[in-house]
C-alpha cells in the first residue's frame, strides 16, 4: 500500500525526523486556514500516490495566502496519471543547499534490508543507479543484528559528513529504519533529504510503501479507501480475493495461477491477439468465484472475447463448468467464449459444457489462437 | 534419487487439522509420502487422517523422528512456525502458506541459513520427487518418474509443462516450486547444483516469470561454471506492463527492471534454450536429449 507524502512525513515526525512546517487541507477554507500559518514561501503539494508527481505538474509554489487559493483550486481541477487530486499537503519550502537521498527497500537476492545512500538526491534513485552508480551507497543490514546506530554513522561518514552534522544525519537514518521496520515497509525513503544552508537537514519529501502482506498488523491502514489509485474492476477484485490486473486489448482472460495467466498473456501476443486484463482466481476456487470473475473481466467494455484457461489441480474441472454456467445465465453472456479446461475431473467439467453447448479444447495454444481470431472477426 | 526429498524423508505437517493442512494431509499419505505427526496448538492429542496431532513441534519429534516440515499455518503465524521447525532441528521445510510478510519470511530466511537449513518457499506448491515422496500441493498424476528435473517460480505453469514432460515418456527427477513471493528461500542457482549432483538427473527445465533480476544471475551462473546439463528455459510474462503486479507479489515490472526480454536474451547468451510456448518445452528437451544419445 503506497501511502501519501503526508502521511509518511508524519510517520518520520513521530521519529524524530525533521520535516517541514505544514498542514494538510481538503477544501479552500482548510488550505486558507493553513497557509495563514506557514510562513512564505510555500509549496502545496497534490497528494496522489505517484511518483515523479513535480514533473506532472502535482507540486505548485505560493507567495501569499491568496496563491495558495488559486494553486488548491488549480490542484483539485486535476488529474495526476489519471488520479484526481483530493487533498493537498501546504508547507514551508525549505531552501536547500544540496539535496541527499536516503531510504530503505528490499534486497530479494541477498534476502534483506538494504539501506540506499547518496549525494544525488532529489531524481529518482534508479535514474542515479543508472548514471552514476558511484554515487550510490547500499547498505545490507544483517537480519538478525539489524542495523545499528554506528552503521548509520558508518554511511554518513562515507557520505562526507563530520562534526555536529555527522550525528545529526546518522541520526535521521538510524530513525528511518526504525520506522521502515516499524511500518513494515517495503519501502521507505527521504528524497530529497535537504541540507540547509544552515547545515541542517530536513525531508522534504516521503515515500512509504507498506507491504500488502502485513496490513493485519496495521489496523490504521485498512480503512483507507482503494478507489482513486486503481480501477473498479480492480477494486472489486480485491473484494472478491482475486488479483485482477487491467490491460489495454480486448480479449478478457481468467485462469489459475499466476505464472499460467500470465503465459496466457503470452499465448494471446504471440498468435496477434491483445489482451484486456491478467485475472488469476487462484487454486481451488469454487464456482461462485468462477462467477465473479467473469463478472468483473466482462464489465469491462472493451472485452470483445473471453479465454478462460484453467489447468485443475487443486481446482476442480466441474466446479468451474458450473461457475461459467451460472454466470452465463445471470449476467446473460453473449460475447464469444473459448475455453481450456484440463486436470481434476476434467470428464465432468467437459460433460457439462459440452451439454450447455459451449465447446472445451484441450490445447492452451490452440484456444488461445482460436480466441484471437474469435476477436478479430468481431 | 532426485534432490531434497526421497524416500528417506519423514514430514510433519504444520497446520495439520486446517481445511487446506487436512486435505493434503490426505493426498500426501495416499502419494506414499510418509508423514509421521501433525502439529496444531491446541489440538493435540487428535488424528488427522490417522496421524496423530501435537501441540508443539518439540513434542512431535520427542515421539516422532522427522526430518522435514511442511507448513500450512495461517499467514499472520506461519513464520513462527517456521522458526519454531527450525529450532527443533528440521533441516527441509516447505512453506506452502501464501502473502507471509516480508519482515518476517526475512528472518525465517537468516535464521535458515544460520542453521543450515532448506527452505521451499513461501507461495509454493511444493516439491515432488516422483514415485518417491510429495511435499506439496501439486496434482500428483502430472508427474511420472524420470530424468527432467524441474525448476519454477509458478505452480500451474509447472503442471502444465510437465504434463508434456510426461507425455513425452521423459518424466521428472525432481520438481521444485521456488515461491511466488518477493522474499523465498531457494533459487534457482542452489537448485542447479543439485541438479547437477543428482545421476538421475539428466537435463533441467527452468520455469521463470518477471520481477526481480534472479534469471539473469542464474544465466551468469550458467555461463561461467560451465554448467554440465542442458537446461530449458520459459519464461512467462512477455506481454506483462511494467508497474503491476501480475498475481504473485514478485511478478513486477520495476522500470525497466525484471522485464522477460532481459531475462530471456540473458540465457540465450548463456546457450540455454528458451521456449516459446509452454508446449514447446518437451520437444526442444526430447530433442537435446535424443541429440545427446546420438553423440
Amino acid at each position: 500500500m503506497k501511502l501519501l507524502e503526508y502521511e509518511a512525513k508524519r510517520i518520520l515526525a513521530k521519529y524524530g525526523i525533521p520535516i517541514p512546517r505544514g498542514g494538510l487541507a481538503a477544501n479552500i477554507a482548510e488550505a486558507r486556514e493553513i497557509a495563514q500559518t506557514l510562513k512564505p514561501p510555500l509549496v502545496v503539494k497534490a497528494q496522489v500516490p505517484v511518483a515523479g508527481r513535480g514533473k506532472a505538474g502535482g507540486i505548485l509554489f505560493a507567495e501569499s495566502v491568496d496563491d495558495v487559493e488559486k494553486a488548491v483550486n488549480k490542484l483539485f481541477n486535476m488529474q495526476i496519471r489519471g488520479i484526481p487530486v483530493r487533498s493537498v499537503w501546504i508547507e514551508e519550502k525549505v531552501n536547500a543547499k544540496r539535496e541527499l537521498y536516503f531510504g530503505m527497500t528490499v534486497d530479494r537476492l541477498n534476502k534483506t534490508y538494504v539501506m540506499i545512500g547518496s549525494t544525488e538526491g532529489g531524481m529518482e534513485i534508479e535514474e542515479v543507479a543508472e548514471k552514476a552508480p558511484q554515487k550510490i551507497l547500499k547498505f545490507p543490514v544483517d537480519p538478525l543484528y539489524g542495523f545499528r546506530l554506528y552503521h548509520a554513522r558508518q554511511m554518513a561518514k562515507r557520505m562526507g559528513y563530520s562534526g555536529n552534522q555527522l550525528s545529526a544525519i546518522a541520526n535521521i537514518f538510524y530513525n528511518l529504519y526504525r520506522a521502515g521496520v516499524d511500518y513494515d515497509a517495503e519501502l521507505i525513503e527521504m528524497n530529497p533529504l535537504a541540507e540547509t544552508p544552515e547545515g541542517n537537514f530536513v525531508a522534504m519529501d516521503a515515500r512509504i510503501i507498506v507491504d500488502d502482506n502485513a496490513l493485519f498488523r496495521h489496523p490504521e491502514f485498512k480503512e483507507r479507501p482503494l478507489e482513486g489509485e486503481f480501477s473498479p474492476q480492480e477494486v472489486e477484485a480485491a473484494k472478491n480475493d482475486l488479483a485482477y490486473v487491467k490491460l489495454d486489448g480486448d480479449i478478457g482472460v481468467i485462469g489459475n495461477g499466476a505464472g499460467l495467466v500470465m503465459a496466457t498473456l503470452d499465448a494471446i501476443q504471440l498468435y496477434g491477439g491483445k489482451p484486456a486484463n491478467f485475472l488469476d482466481v487462484g487454486g481451488g476456487a469454487p464456482s461462485e468465484k468462477i462467477a465473479a470473475a467473469l463478472r468483473i473481466v466482462l464489465s469491462d467494455s472493451n472485452v470483445k472475447a473471453l479465454f478462460i484457461n484453467i489447468l485443475g489441480g487443486i481446482t476442480r474441472c466441474d466446479e468451474v463448468a458450473r461457475g461459467i454456467l451460472k454466470a452465463r445465465e445471470k449476467l446473460g453472456i453473449e460475447k464469444p467464449m473459448v475455453i481450456r479446461l484440463v486436470g481434476t475431473n476434467e470428464e465432468e467439467g467437459k460433460r457439462i459444457l459440452t451439454e450447455a453447448g459451449i465447446q472445451v479444447l484441450d490445447s492452451m495454444e490452440e484456444a488461445a489462437r482460436q480466441v484471437v481470431e474469435v476477436a478479430r472477426r468481431l | 534419487m532426485g534432490i531434497i526429498v526421497g524416500k528417506e524423508t519423514k514430514a510433519i505437517v504444520q497446520g495439520i487439522t486446517g481445511a487446506q493442512g487436512s486435505f493434503h494431509t490426505k493426498l500426501m499419505l495416499e502419494y506414499g509420502t510418509k508423514v509421521v505427526a501433525g502439529v496444531t496448538p491446541g489440538k493435540g492429542g487428535t488424528t488427522v487422517h490417522g496421524v496423530p496431532v501435537y501441540d508443539t513441534v518439540e513434542e512431535a519429534l520427542e515421539k516422532h523422528e522427522a526430518n522435514a516440515s511442511i507448513i500450512f499455518v495461517p499467514a499472520p503465524y506461519a513464520a513462527d512456525a517456521a522458526m519454531e521447525a527450525l529450532e527443533n532441528g528440521i533441516k527441509t521445510i516447505v512453506i506452502i502458506t501464501e502473502h507471509i510478510p516480508i519482515k518476517d519470511s526475512i528472518s525465517v530466511m537468516a535464521y535458515a541459513c544460520q542453521v543450515g537449513a532448506t527452505v521451499i518457499g513461501p507461495n509454493t506448491p511444493g516439491i515432488i520427487t516422483p514415485g518417491e515422496c510429495k511435499l506439496g500441493i501439486m496434482p500428483a498424476h502430472i508427474f511420472k518418474p524420470g530424468k527432467v528435473g524441474m525448476v519454477s517460480r509458478s505452480g500451474t505453469l509447472t503442471y502444465e509443462i510437465a504434463a508434456g514432460l510426461t507425455k513425452k515418456q521423459l518424466g521428472q527427477s525432481t520438481c521444485i516450486g521456488l515461491g511466488g513471493d518477493p522474499i523465498v528461500g531457494l533459487n534457482f542457482i542452489e537448485v542447479l547444483k543439485l541438479f547437477e549432483k543428482d545421476p538421475q538427473t539428466e537435463a533441467v527445465v527452468l520455469i521463470g516469470e518477471i520481477g526481480g533480476n534472479l534469471e539473469e544471475l542464474t544465466a551468469e551462473y550458467i555461463v561461467k561454471e560451465k554448467y554440465p546439463k542442458p537446461v530449458v528455459a520459459f519464461i512467462a510474462g512477455r506481454s506483462a506492463p511494467p508497474g503491476k503486479r501480475m498475481g504473485h507479489a514478485g511478478a513486477i515490472i520495476m522500470g525497466r527492471a525484471g522485464t522477460a526480454e532481459t531475462k530471456i536474451e540473458a540465457f540465450k547468451k548463456a546457450g540455454v534454450e528458451v521456449a516459446e510456448k509452454p508446449s514447446d518445452v518437451a520437444a526442444m528437451l526430447e530433442k537435446i536429449l535424443n541429440d545427446k544419445l546420438a553423440r
